[in-house]
C-alpha cells in the first residue's frame, strides 16, 4: 500500500509540474507584455523596467519558472516583501498573494461541489438503481429517457432558465448567491440550492446511466443466481451483493468528476456569477494574470490528480482483488 | 424497443462475414440498416439532425426567401421596432409576421436569422473538430497500441497527461496562445482564425479519450490469429494497422465520433459564452446565450430560442449516437 501511494504521489508530482511548465512556457508563447498591462496607457520606459523587475519578467522564461517552483516549497523574496511558503507569487493585476486569494475562493467552489455531489449521487444512483430493478418495464423506460434528455442540457441555458422560472416568475427560491456556511447556514442552503440543482442535472444523467448498466451486469452474474437460488431475499441479493459488485466504475467516475468540480466548476460560476476557483480563473486569463493562472491550473490539476490516486487506492478496499502494484 | 435480426454476426471480430443462416445475402451493412430502421427514436432523431443539416446548407436560401439576414440591425434602422431603451416593442420579444422568432434586444437583428447562420458556424467547428480529433486518434491509438513497447508507453504517458489538464481551463487559456501563432496581437483577427483556433483547441484536448479507447481495442484484436496471419505473409507494420485492424474498428469508431460532434457542439457553445470563442458579428448560439443570461429578465424570448436550439440538437444526436450503436453493435444493447 505505501509502496504504490509514494510511486504513485511521485508519478503525481512530475504530470503536476509538466502541466504547470506547459501552463508558464504558453504564456510567454504569446508576444504580449503583462507589465505594460498592468502599468496603463501613459508609462514611461524606465517605470516599466521596474514594473518588470517587480513582477519577476525581466528573466529568461526558465529561470522564471525555476524561482516559481522553489517559491512553493521555500518561499520567496520579492521587491513587495517575503512570501512565506507556499509562494505562489502575488498577482500581477493588485498585487494580492494568490494563495490568499485562492485559499479565500474555495469554500465557495468546496459548498458547489459538496452539494451537487450530494444531490447528484442520490437521484444518479437511486435512479440507477430503480430502472436496474425494473429492468424493461415504465419505471426504467422513465429513468432512461429522464437520463438522456438531461445528457443534453446546457449549463449555461438550464441555469438561467430554472433561476427565471424559479426566482423571477414564482419566487419560489432564493436568487444564486455565496452565503458563508459559519455566518448563515440557511442563507448558505437556499443561495445555492439553484446552482446545485443544475450542475447535478447533467451528472445525474450520467450516474443513472451508469448504475444502471453496471447492476444490470452485476445481476446476470452467476454468484447474484446462487444467491437467489438459494432463497436470499431480493433486497438483500440487490443492495448487498449486486451493488457491492456494480460500485467500481461509479467510484472511478466520481472520483474523477469530483476532482474535475474542485479544479472549479467555470460555467456554473459564470452562470450564477459565483466567485468561485472557476470564476478566479477566468478573470486570470481575461487579465493576463499570469501568477494567477499558474496557481488555479495548479489547484485544478492538483484535485485531478490526487482524486484518481484516491480512486484507484479506494478501489483496492471495494474490491479486493484488485491488487495494487 | 424491438429486437434486431436474429444471430447478429460479430463486427468486432473476424467473423463479420458469418452471417446466421436466416440471413443469408445480407452485408453486415444492410443488416445495421435494418436494425436501425426499426428504431423509431433513432429514425425521429436521424430525421432532426437531417433537418438541422439541410437548414445550415439552405441558409442562404432561406435568408432570401424569408426577407432578412442576420448583420442588419433593423431594431436601430427603423422606428418603432426597438423602444428608447433598446428592448423590442412587441411583446414576446418582438415576434411578428415578419420577424419570426424577434428582435435582438440592443442591436435588434433578426433572431431567427441569427440561430439558422448560428447552426452553420457551430456545425463547422464541430464537425472539423470530430474529424480532426478521430483521425488524430485512430492513428495515434492504432500505431501505439499495435507498436507497444516504448512507443506505446511514451503514448500512454501523453495521453495520462493530457487527461489531467484542467480541460476547459485550458480551453479557455489556450485561445490567446493558439491565436497569437497565426496573428500578430496588433492585428484583427479575421473571423476563419478564430474558428481554426476553436478547432485546434478542441481537437488538442480532443484525442487522448478516443486513442486510448482504441489503444484498448488493439491490444486485444493484435493478438488474434488474423493478425499474426499477416505478420507471417510479411505485411508491413501500416498495412496491418490500417488493413487488418482499422476494418474491425469501425465500430467504435463510429460511436466514438457520433457522440464526439454534440460534445464538441456544446465546447464551442460553452467558449463563446464564456466570451473567449466566436466574435461578433458571425452568428452563434453560445454568444446569443451569453446576451440573453443578461437580459433575461427583462426578455426571456431572447435566451429560449436559442438555448432550445442547442438542446434540441444536442438530443437528436445524443439519441442517433445510441441507436446508431444499438444497430452497429445489438451485443452491447441496453
Amino acid at each position: 500500500m505505501s509502496r504504490f501511494l509514494l510511486r504513485r504521489l511521485l508519478g503525481a508530482a512530475v504530470i503536476l509540474m509538466i502541466i504547470s511548465a506547459v501552463t508558464f512556457f504558453l504564456f510567454f508563447a504569446v508576444p504580449r507584455d503583462p507589465a505594460r498591462f498592468a502599468c496603463g496607457k501613459i508609462c514611461p520606459p524606465e517605470t516599466l523596467e521596474l514594473v518588470r523587475h517587480n513582477m519577476g519578467i525581466d528573466e529568461p522564461v526558465f529561470l522564471q519558472y525555476w524561482h516559481w517552483l522553489i517559491g512553493i516549497f521555500a518561499g520567496r523574496d520579492f521587491t513587495y516583501g517575503r512570501c512565506d511558503a507556499p509562494c505562489l507569487g502575488y498577482s500581477f493585476v493588485n498585487q494580492q498573494p494568490i494563495f490568499d486569494a485562492i485559499v479565500d475562493r474555495f469554500p465557495t467552489t468546496l459548498s458547489l461541489t459538496i452539494g451537487a455531489a450530494v444531490v447528484f449521487l442520490l437521484f444518479g444512483i437511486g435512479m440507477g438503481m430503480i430502472a436496474a430493478a425494473r429492468q424493461g418495464r415504465p419505471a426504467d423506460k422513465i429513468a432512461s429517457s429522464a437520463s438522456l434528455i438531461g445528457a443534453s442540457m446546457q449549463i449555461y441555458f438550464v441555469g438561467v432558465l430554472a433561476t427565471w422560472v424559479l426566482v423571477d416568475q414564482l419566487q419560489l427560491f432564493e436568487r444564486p448567491a455565496y452565503h458563508e456556511l459559519t455566518a448563515d447556514p440557511v442563507k448558505w442552503f437556499s443561495g445555492l440550492l439553484i446552482p446545485w440543482l443544475v450542475l447535478s442535472i447533467i451528472f445525474t444523467a450520467n450516474y443513472t446511466r451508469m448504475t444502471r448498466s453496471s447492476m444490470v451486469e452485476q445481476l446476470s452474474e452467476d454468484y447474484v443466481r446462487t444467491a437467489r437460488a438459494k432463497g436470499m431475499p431480493s433486497r438483500t441479493v440487490f443492495l448487498r451483493f449486486a451493488w457491492r459488485g456494480a460500485m467500481g466504475p461509479i467510484i472511478t467516475i466520481f472520483g474523477v468528476d469530483l476532482g474535475a468540480l474542485l479544479g472549479g466548476a467555470i460555467i456554473t460560476e459564470q452562470t450564477f456569477v459565483l466567485h468561485g476557483i472557476g470564476e478566479l480563473s477566468i478573470k486570470a486569463v481575461v487579465n493576463q494574470d499570469l501568477p494567477m493562472l499558474l496557481g488555479v491550473v495548479l489547484v485544478a490539476a492538483t484535485a485531478i490528480v490526487l482524486f484518481n490516486i484516491v480512486v484507484d487506492a479506494a478501489y483496492a478496499f471495494i474490491d479486493p482483488r484488485v491488487r495494487l502494484s | 424497443m424491438t429486437m434486431p435480426a436474429p444471430a447478429a454476426p460479430d463486427l468486432t471480430g473476424v467473423a463479420a462475414t458469418a452471417a446466421a443462416p436466416e440471413t443469408a445475402g445480407r452485408s453486415p451493412g444492410q443488416l445495421t440498416w435494418l436494425r436501425f430502421r426499426r428504431d423509431r427514436t433513432g429514425v425521429i432523431s436521424a430525421c432532426i439532425v437531417l433537418f438541422f443539416l439541410l437548414t445550415a446548407i439552405c441558409a442562404p436560401l432561406i435568408s432570401l426567401v424569408y426577407g432578412n439576414d442576420p448583420y442588419t440591425r433593423y431594431g436601430q434602422e427603423r422606428p418603432g421596432l426597438l423602444n428608447e431603451y433598446g428592448w423590442p416593442v412587441l411583446p414576446n420579444g418582438g415576434i411578428s409576421g415578419e420577424f419570426w422568432f424577434g428582435l435582438e434586444p440592443g442591436l435588434g437583428r433578426d433572431v431567427f436569422m441569427m440561430l439558422i447562420y448560428g447552426i452553420r458556424t457551430s456545425l463547422l467547428i464541430a464537425a472539423a473538430a470530430t474529424v480532426l480529433t478521430t483521425v488524430i486518434g485512430v492513428v495515434v491509438g492504432l500505431t501505439a497500441g499495435y507498436a507497444g513497447g516504448k512507443t506505446d508507453y511514451l503514448v500512454g504517458r501523453v495521453i495520462d497527461i493530457l487527461l489531467s489538464f484542467p480541460s476547459t481551463l485550458f480551453f479557455i487559456a489556450f485561445m490567446p496562445v493558439v491565436e497569437s501563432i497565426f496573428v500578430s496581437a496588433q492585428e484583427e483577427t479575421p473571423i476563419w482564425l478564430r474558428a481554426a483556433s476553436l478547432i485546434t483547441v478542441l481537437t488538442l484536448f480532443g484525442w487522448a479519450t478516443i486513442a486510448r479507447l482504441l489503444r484498448g481495442q488493439v491490444l486485444s484484436l493484435r493478438e488474434r490469429e488474423f493478425v499474426e496471419a499477416a505478420r507471417v505473409t510479411g505485411a508491413s507494420p501500416a498495412r496491418i494497422i490500417f488493413k487488418e485492424l482499422l476494418p474491425n474498428l469501425w465500430t467504435p469508431i463510429i460511436i466514438q465520433s457520433t457522440l464526439l460532434l454534440p460534445l464538441f457542439v456544446t465546447s464551442e457553445a460553452a467558449l463563446s459564452f464564456l466570451g473567449v470563442g466566436i466574435i461578433e458579428p458571425t452568428p452563434d448560439w453560445g454568444r446569443m446565450i451569453q446576451r440573453g443570461a443578461e437580459v433575461y429578465r427583462e426578455d426571456i424570448t431572447f435566451l429560449i430560442f436559442p438555448g432550445m436550439a442547442i438542446v434540441i440538437f444536442v438530443l437528436a444526436f445524443n439519441l442517433l449516437g445510441d441507436s446508431l450503436r444499438d444497430a452497429l453493435d445489438p451485443k452491447t444493447r441496453r
